[in-house]
């Protein structure tokens, strides 16, 4: 990370002019990527609200439900055992569906019921009401669940998601940008002392040209004076063959 | 093969004691698959821990599974394995039982909300 740190080019003004597209694009990824960080931590900071209230929801609840099991037990007495040993299928499934938030799939989980159910004959002999009124709590209970674990789901998708994309944002403004910008000045100040060394050429060269001419016309002048040379005039006649003009 | 898990229905899966089991199974969440493998797991004073760890990690790998709901109790024997699980799915859902009131400090999720909220500031 130190100064020096830049992008290997060439210094030219081509380079230059892709540096600065260059430039462009991080800072235009930089805005719309900070939008993103942005929209994700809204949604985020909406469900992580959601989580707290529908957990202590669920306790509530959870807790009627435990207290209808007991009162199912008082009347009915114990079916533990049954209830486990006639297991066959579920009756409440979970299906999938993708819900999107700014480019992050969150997976939302849906319950519905399926088949029929297989504890039709429970407490047939005795205390029938009361295991129906635990049934629906405890189905009451398993769609808060399932909401749960939607929200829960999304929390932790969303928590990933969001700390990529501050990598990313991070990444991009304190690593890709200064070093493009780094580029940038070392590709100007190349360029400048290119320009600086091509005038001071320049200068040079007109230099050696008026000493070159200083010589050139001294020596005419002698020449002239011994009255080796004749003055001519320029002949426009003489001159050389015109080009025809086109347009 | 991900389509076809993706349209047929998910189970959810409960590790607990009797009573949590017994009432989900009730609520009509149990299923035995071809192999008689249950998605449930009855978690009793004489279960080990390894037992319980061994259990969840067959639950977490088991493509048909999506929602796993633990008692918290349970959970905070094997908080160790809960806390590797980073995947989002299967969710992990921890539950009050009968006997352990529900407590958010020490929810795997709700810690590692901690430092952005408070639970107690949502009240």
């Amino acid at each position: 990370m130190s100064g020096k740190d830049r992008i290997n080019v060439f210094p030219s003004r081509g380079a230059q002019t892709l540096m600065k597209s260059r430039l462009k694009g991080a800072q235009t990824g930089h805005s719309l990527l900070k939008k993103k960080a942005d929209a994700l931590q809204m949604r985020f900071r909406l469900i992580l609200g959601k989580i707290i209230e529908t957990k202590t929801l669920m306790g509530e609840v959870m807790k009627e439900a435990a207290f209808s099991l007991a009162e199912a037990k008082f009347a009915t007495g114990d079916f533990n055992q049954q209830i486990l040993q006639n297991v066959s299928r579920a009756q409440i499934k979970v299906r999938t569906k993708k819900d999107n938030v700014a480019g992050v799939s969150l997976p939302v989980f849906e319950s519905y019921l399926e088949g029929g159910d297989s504890y039709e004959l429970t407490g047939l002999a005795r205390g029938g009401q009361q295991l129906a009124k635990l049934k629906k709590n405890y189905q009451k209970a398993i769609n808060l669940l399932v909401d749960l674990a939607s929200l829960q789901t999304s929390f932790v998708t969303l928590d990933e998601a969001i700390k990529v994309t501050n990598r990313r944002v991070n990444a991009i403004e304190h690593v890709i940008i200064p070093r493009i910008e780094r580029t940038l000045a070392y590709i100007i100040s190349e360029l400048d002392e290119l320009e600086r060394e091509e005038f001071y050429r320049l200068k040079k060269i007109q230099d050696k040209k008026k000493i070159a001419r200083k010589k050139a016309d001294k020596i005419r002048e002698q020449e002239k004076k011994e009255g080796l040379e004749l003055e001519e005039a320029a002949n426009i006649f003489d001159d050389h063959h015109d080009e025809d003009l086109l347009f | 093969m991900a389509m076809h898990s993706a349209i047929k229905g998910k189970l959810i899966a409960v590790i607990g004691d009797e009573d949590t089991c017994v009432g989900f199974l009730l609520g009509g969440i149990g299923e035995i698959n071809k192999n008689r493998q249950p998605n449930f797991f009855v978690v009793d004073k004489n279960t080990s821990i390894s037992e319980i760890e061994e259990t969840f990690k067959k639950f977490i790998r088991r493509d048909d599974i999506d929602i796993i709901l633990i008692n918290q109790n349970v959970a905070e024997m094997i908080r160790y394995v809960i806390d590797t699980h980073t995947t989002p799915v299967p969710a992990v859902l921890e539950i009050p039982s009968k006997d352990h009131p529900y407590d958010p400090a020490k929810d795997s999720i709700l810690r590692r909300a901690k430092g952005m909220f408070t639970p107690e500031e949502f009240r």
